[in-house]
């Protein structure tokens, strides 16, 4: 049957080409609220991050399937919505249905975990995620620091007609660590290295804060590769920077130096987890990675100021350009997103820090799908 | 596609990688290449459990069998260092270093001290340990708290493929003496381990799992227990916080006290002796330290003070296993 097409489920989200299951931390609505699109809905935790799950469709919440500490496959039923006018009957009979149906995905077989791929660009490896088949290509470029999994409420969300790859930058994630021109326009050298690569004529450019600065760069210098530019708290548009969360980053030695130290990356500080801090602490042990951020960091900082002014580009892009950041940012401030030229796009969103495509995931992939 | 390795292999890449990296890392100890010392695998066997296999078809010389004298080969790796040298000395079971006591505790510990701070003695002992495998009385021990006891030394005990890949390259890069133990139980254990050279500070805990009732400390192939204990207990709404030092020479006794200012109530589990043991000096620390933050008495999961069993029934009863950390667990909870 699966009759009424006004009963919608929510559903155990896939956060991350990793995730299996995910641990219903609590529901922030109680049943009788009534939900729109980006509302926040419920928090999840997951091996790797906690975040809350935002409503991707409108309606009245009339059921709490699942329940706190319960922890659930991806697809898993959570919850349901549905107008007053659809019987409570109907309700349990759909939950009842849908329980009897669903099937929770197979691990992958053998290692679990992303498919990753790998380009060799000027002798360096490259590490790279590809989610989505058909449709324009978009590239995610993280910021310093950071790797493709940076990305993980994004990717998949924005592959629907698209394809979508993330990268790890050079010196970062499981990419090789052996730079040769650490510089911003040596970083954006080797996207265009990579899109040469991989095969991609032009793109969509999603750029993080130092991948904001790395999207400008090429678009500067091969205007004909670009699509259109979505910069995230984007690098490269203003004169300061907290190079004190920079130095931090770098010389930080302990989960007690970098816990500190990442909170300023966002407005919640719980969403700073153990695990993503263990994560950080493993990818800065390993060898090559303190000298190549040293060195990324001495190309584009020095004390508080940036070294790169890409401010120009968007009037001259002749593509697309929006600006999306967090009111709350501590890293790079919004106050760079102001007189910026006409055809730039302009999106400040409230309560978030710098870590906005994680923070307003929802928000930022709807802006971003606008765009391609 | 994260890569997943034995715990072995873990240690042998850790090795490979660290001899690429730097001609003054050598292997030395018995049977390390094996065989007969002919070029590649055909003959070189790499140790009794093939730890070291590979190695003498790529690094030749620098891979040395030595006769069955510990005191004496220990002895000259020890001088090894002192002269430039990193020599990674396997001694293969920790039951045998008392022959070379002099050698490592008098010496190589106190070097340093001994010459103002002028001396280094940058030595790796790699060594087995751990009971389990009807092997008696002389080649199951945990003996690392003996060389907890001794200032100078750190005292490694890895408890999976990751880590021991991270902590020996670390203790290769380190300037003192290194006791690097690894129980035998482990080698076959596979987890996931990044192609990359990476290293693991020492005195640096991981918090295995996060969980609000109760801290369990444990170390090696116990870590694995733990976690049996941990998923039964949870089933039932209990929630149990894993914390593994992973060196007990430095001890991170900060992340240990933190945890259990959140949880109250301490488990220790420890493969060595319950006398003088790993377990007890824990205990200590915490009942000094955080005796404010305890709610209920420290447990300790330890063997019987006795030599370890040949009987593989006695055996079986004198490793600590899950079930004996479940009971330790309640025991805490029984204290409201």
């Amino acid at each position: 049957m699966m009759g009424n097409p006004a009963i919608i489920p929510v559903t155990m989200p896939k956060w991350g080409l990793s995730m299996q299951e995910g641990k219903v931390v609590e529901w922030l609505v109680p049943v009788g609220t009534s939900v729109q699109p980006g509302d926040q809905m419920l928090d999840i935790e997951t091996e790797k991050i906690a975040n809350t799950f935002e409503a991707l469709d409108a309606g009245l919440l009339r059921r709490q399937v699942a329940q706190a500490d319960d922890v659930l496959p991806i697809g898993a039923l959570l919850g349901v919505l549905a107008p007053e006018s659809v019987s409570d009957e109907e309700v349990d009979a759909y939950i009842a249905e849908f329980q009897a149906n669903y099937v929770p995905p197979e691990e992958t077989a053998g290692d679990s975990g992303p498919d990753y791929r790998w380009a060799d660009v000027d002798g360096l490896r490259l590490r790279y995620v590809k989610v989505g088949d058909a449709g324009p290509a978009v590239i995610l470029i993280h910021g310093f620091g950071g790797d493709l999994g940076n990305w993980l409420f994004n990717q998949e969300p924005l592959a629907a007609g698209a394809e979508v790859y993330a990268l790890d930058l050079p010196g970062h994630g499981q990419s090789g660590k052996n730079l040769t021109d650490a510089s911003v326009p040596g970083l954006a050298a080797t996207v265009v290295g990579f899109m040469e690569s991989v095969g991609i004529t032009k793109a969509h450019l999603v750029g993080h804060s130092l991948g904001g600065a790395i999207s400008l760069q090429l678009a500067a210098k091969e205007p004909g590769r670009v699509l259109s530019l979505s910069l995230l708290a984007p690098a490269g548009l203003g004169a300061t920077i907290n190079g004190a969360y920079l130095r931090g980053f770098i010389e930080g030695e302990s989960r007690r130096d970098m816990k500190p130290v990442l909170q300023q990356l966002v407005a919640d500080p719980e969403l700073i987890t153990r695990q993503l801090l263990d994560d950080i602490l493993k990818f800065k042990r390993t060898d090559g990675v303190p000298a190549a951020l040293a060195a990324i960091a001495a190309g584009f900082i020095e004390g508080d100021a940036q070294k790169v002014n890409l401010r120009d580009v968007p009037a001259q892009a002749g593509v697309p350009v929006q600006v999306i950041w967090g009111r709350e940012d501590k890293i790079i401030p919004v106050s760079q997103a102001e007189g910026l030229s006409g055809n730039v796009a302009v999106h400040v969103l409230e309560g978030v820090g710098h870590l906005v495509q994680m923070e307003a995931a929802t928000q930022v992939n709807a802006l971003v799908k606008a765009l391609l | 596609m994260a890569r997943k390795i034995l715990f072995q292999q873990a240690i042998n890449e850790a090795l490979d990688q660290e001899m690429a990296r730097d001609p003054a890392v050598i292997v030395m100890g018995e049977d390390v290449v094996g065989g007969t010392g002919a070029d590649g695998e055909m003959d070189a066997w790499g140790g009794v459990l093939g730890v070291t296999k590979g190695l003498y078809g790529k690094y030749g010389d620098r891979i040395m069998d030595t006769p069955i004298s510990e005191s004496a080969f220990v002895g000259a790796a020890i001088g090894a260092a002192t002269c430039g040298m990193r020599p990674v000395c396997e001694l293969m079971f920790i039951d045998f270093l008392g022959v070379c006591f002099d050698q490592i505790y008098n010496q190589a510990a106190k070097f340093r001290y001994m010459f103002g701070g002028k001396a280094r003695t940058p030595v790796v002992i790699r060594t087995m340990i751990g009971a389990g495998f009807r092997a008696a009385a002389q080649h199951s021990q945990s003996l690392y708290p003996i060389f907890t006891h001794i200032p100078g030394l750190k005292v490694v005990v890895p408890s999976s493929p990751y880590d021991a890949k991270g902590l020996l390259i670390q203790a290769i890069r380190d300037d003192d003496p290194v006791i690097f133990c690894e129980h035998k139980a482990l080698y076959a254990m596979e987890g996931e381990v990044p192609e990359e050279s990476y290293t693991i500070p020492f005195g640096e805990a991981n918090i295995v799992r996060e969980g609000k009732d109760v801290t369990i400390v444990a170390l090696a192939r116990m870590v694995s227990f733990a976690q049996k204990a941990a998923e039964a207990l949870a089933k039932e709404g209990i929630s149990c916080e894993i914390i593994d030092p992973r060196t007990t020479s430095p001890l991170d006794e900060d992340t240990i006290l933190e945890s259990v200012e959140n949880t109250g109530r301490l488990v220790i589990v420890d493969e060595s002796s319950p006398r003088c043991g790993t377990a007890a000096d824990i205990s200590a620390m915490v009942a000094q330290k955080g005796f404010d933050l305890l709610e209920a008495p420290i447990q300790m999961v330890t063997p019987p003070h006795t030599p370890v069993p040949f009987s593989g029934v006695l055996e079986d009863l004198y490793i600590p296993n899950a079930e004996k950390i479940e009971a330790a667990v309640r025991k805490c909870l029984e204290y409201a």
